[in-house]
C-alpha cells in the first residue's frame, strides 16, 4: 500500500506519458502508413538507448547532444531497411515483412548482448539525477525532460505531416494507398520515409528512456509492450490520441504502483488495455 | 484515324491474377476530345483506366502517351507525364481537409509550381470547394465529394483526365452540374476519357464512345454513328436513348 499524497504519482504518470507517446509514435506511424506491425520497434528504441550509451562511454558525448548524430544515423538506417529488406518482403507477401521485423528484433537484441553483455545499463548524466520542485513536492528532472521531448517531437511531426508535401503524402498514403498513387505519390518512397521517421523517433525515445530507467539487451520487449498499450488506448491515426494514450498509460502505471505496490503497476496497465480492447477496440481517439 | 492521337492503346491483354480482364483491346484518344467508355459491370472499363494509370500493367500490347511507351511505368511517373485519374467511388482522403486534398493533388513535380493557378481554376469550376476549404473531406455531401475528386485531379495539371463512374449515386441536378464542369474543363484543352453507367447521358455529352463487352471492344465510333446503328440501339441503349 502506498502512503503519502496522490498528487506525486499523478504528476509523474503524466510526465512519463509524454515519453510513452514518443515510444508509440513510430509504431503508430509505420502501422498507419505501411500496415505493418513492426515487432522490432521496441528493439529499435533499445538500439537508440545503446547508441547513446556507446557515444557517451566511448566518445564522451552527452546523450542529448548525441542525438545530432544518432537521429540522422537511424533515419538513414530506416531508409535502408525499408529499401533493401521491407520493400522486398512486401513484394513477396504481406506476412513476410512481419517475419523480417521479428528477425531485426532478434539481431538487435543479440548484437547488444554481445557488445554490452546482459548487464543492465543506464545513461547517467550530471542532470539525470537532479530533481525539481513544484510547491513542496519533488520530482525527478528526467521525467520533465521526457515530457518535454515528447511534446517537442509531437509538435514537430504534426507540423511536418500537415504542412509539407512529403508529410501530406504520408498522411494521404495512410488514408488511401490507391488514391495516393493516383495523385502521383511514389508510395515506396513514402514507405521509406515513414520507416525512417519512425526510427529517428525511436532514437530520441531511446535516449530519454535510458536517462529515466535502466535498460538491458532485452528491454525492447517491454518498450514494445508500452508502445502497443499506448496505441491501443489512444487509437491509431491521431497524434493527440497517441499523446493522451501515453499519459493515460503513464498515470495508470504510477497510480497502480501507488495503490497496489510496484509489482502491480504494469498489471493495471494490461487490465486497462484489455478493457479498452473489449469496449472500444479503435481506441479512445481512433476513427 | 487522326494525327492528333494523344493516347494510343494497342492490343493489350490485362490480367487480375489468373483472370483475364481485357482481351486484345485497342483504343485511341484524340487530344482535346471527350471520349466515353460504355459497358456493363465487369466489362473491363475500370481495368482499362487502371492500366493506363499504371496501377496494372498489360501482359501483352503497348500504351503510348504522346508517342511515349508508358505501359511499364509506375503510377507516379504517369501522373508526372500529365495523366490523372478521378477514381470510382471518389476516394478522397477522408480525414484531410478539403484544401489539403486539393494540395495533395498537386504533388507531382510539374504541378507544384502551378499550384496557385490551378487552385484558382478549381475554385472557378467549383466555388463550393472554396467555401468549404477547412472542412474535413468526409463530411462533404456525395456531390461535393465528387467535385473535390475532380478538383483534386485538376490540381495535377493534367493533359488527359480519366474519370471513372462520376455520376454513380448522385442526384440528376448534381450530375448536370458536374457535366457542366467537364465541358468547361474540355474547353480549356484537357482531354477527357470517362466511364459511365448512364448511357443516355453519355451519348449526349461525349464526342465518341467505345463499347466494351466482357473485356473486348465491341464497337466504337462517334456518338451520332453509334446511335444510327439499329442493332446497337436495341442491344445497349434501349430504343429511345439517342433522342435528345
Amino acid at each position: 500500500m502506498g502512503s503519502g499524497d496522490i498528487i506525486t504519482p499523478l504528476v509523474m504518470g503524466l510526465l512519463l506519458g509524454g515519453l510513452y507517446a514518443l515510444i508509440a509514435l513510430g509504431l503508430s506511424m509505420v502501422f498507419g502508413v505501411m500496415r505493418l506491425i513492426n515487432l522490432a520497434h521496441g528493439d529499435l528504441v533499445a538500439l537508440g538507448s545503446y547508441g547513446a550509451y556507446a557515444l557517451m562511454t566511448v566518445v564522451g558525448i552527452d546523450p542529448i547532444v548525441g542525438l545530432v548524430i544518432s537521429v540522422p544515423a537511424m533515419f538513414l538506417l530506416g531508409l535502408a531497411i525499408q529499401k533493401y529488406l521491407m520493400g522486398r518482403a512486401f513484394a513477396i507477401s504481406s506476412e513476410a515483412p512481419l517475419i523480417i521485423a521479428f528477425g531485426i528484433s532478434l539481431v538487435i537484441q543479440n548484437a547488444n548482448q554481445i557488445a554490452w553483455t546482459p548487464l543492465s545499463r543506464a545513461l547517467n548524466t550530471p542532470y539525470s539525477h537532479m530533481s525539481f520542485t513544484i510547491g513542496a513536492r519533488q520530482f525527478p528532472l528526467s521525467y520533465l525532460l521526457d515530457f518535454a521531448a515528447g511534446v517537442v517531437v509531437m509538435l514537430a511531426l504534426r507540423y511536418f505531416l500537415t504542412s509539407t508535401y512529403l508529410g501530406r503524402a504520408i498522411t494521404a498514403a495512410s488514408q488511401d494507398k490507391k488514391a495516393a498513387q493516383l495523385m502521383g505519390i511514389n508510395t515506396n518512397r513514402v514507405y521509406g520515409y515513414a520507416f525512417a521517421i519512425a526510427m529517428a523517433s525511436a532514437a530520441i525515445a531511446g535516449v530519454f528512456l535510458g536517462m529515466t530507467f535502466p535498460f538491458t539487451p532485452t528491454s525492447g520487449v517491454s518498450f514494445l509492450t508500452i508502445a502497443f498499450g499506448t496505441v491501443i488506448i489512444g487509437g491509431l491515426g491521431s497524434m493527440l490520441g497517441t499523446f493522451i494514450g501515453g499519459m493515460i498509460l503513464g498515470v495508470f502505471q504510477t497510480l497502480g504502483g501507488y495503490f497496489l505496490g510496484p509489482a502491480f503497476q504494469m498489471l493495471i496497465v494490461y487490465v486497462i488495455v484489455l478493457v479498452i480492447l473489449a469496449v472500444r477496440p479503435q481506441g479512445l481517439f481512433g476513427r | 484515324m487522326s494525327d492528333n492521337v494523344q493516347l494510343k492503346i494497342s492490343n493489350i491483354d490485362v490480367f487480375h491474377g489468373t483472370f483475364q480482364a481485357l482481351w486484345d483491346v485497342s483504343l485511341e484518344v484524340n487530344g482535346g476530345e471527350m471520349l466515353a467508355l460504355i459497358g456493363a459491370n465487369t466489362s473491363g472499363k475500370t481495368t482499362l483506366l487502371d492500366t493506363v494509370s499504371g496501377l496494372l500493367h498489360p501482359a501483352k500490347g503497348t500504351i503510348q502517351f504522346e508517342g511515349k511507351d508508358i505501359s511499364r511505368m509506375d503510377p507516379y511517373q504517369i501522373v508526372e507525364l500529365g495523366i490523372t485519374q478521378v477514381p470510382e467511388g471518389r476516394r478522397i482522403f477522408p480525414e484531410m481537409s478539403v484544401l489539403d486534398n486539393l494540395i495533395i493533388g498537386s504533388y507531382s513535380a510539374g504541378a507544384r509550381s502551378k499550384k496557385m493557378e490551378n487552385l484558382k481554376q478549381v475554385y472557378e469550376h467549383f466555388p463550393r470547394l472554396k467555401e468549404r476549404g477547412k472542412q474535413i473531406a468526409k463530411t462533404l455531401s456525395g456531390g461535393e465529394q465528387q467535385m473535390l475528386a475532380i478538383g483534386r485531379g485538376l490540381m495535377a495539371d493534367p493533359k488527359l483526365m480519366l474519370i471513372d463512374e462520376m455520376s454513380l449515386g448522385l442526384a440528376p441536378i448534381v450530375i448536370d452540374e458536374l457535366f457542366k464542369a467537364l465541358r468547361e474543363i474540355k474547353k480549356r484543352g484537357i482531354t477527357i476519357l470517362f466511364v459511365e453507367q448512364n448511357v443516355r447521358r453519355t451519348l449526349q455529352e461525349a464526342d465518341r464512345a467505345y463499347i466494351l463487352e466482357t473485356g473486348r471492344v465491341a464497337l466504337s465510333g462517334t456518338t451520332a454513328q453509334l446511335c444510327e446503328e439499329d442493332q446497337v440501339k436495341k442491344a445497349y441503349f434501349g430504343t429511345d436513348v439517342c433522342g435528345i
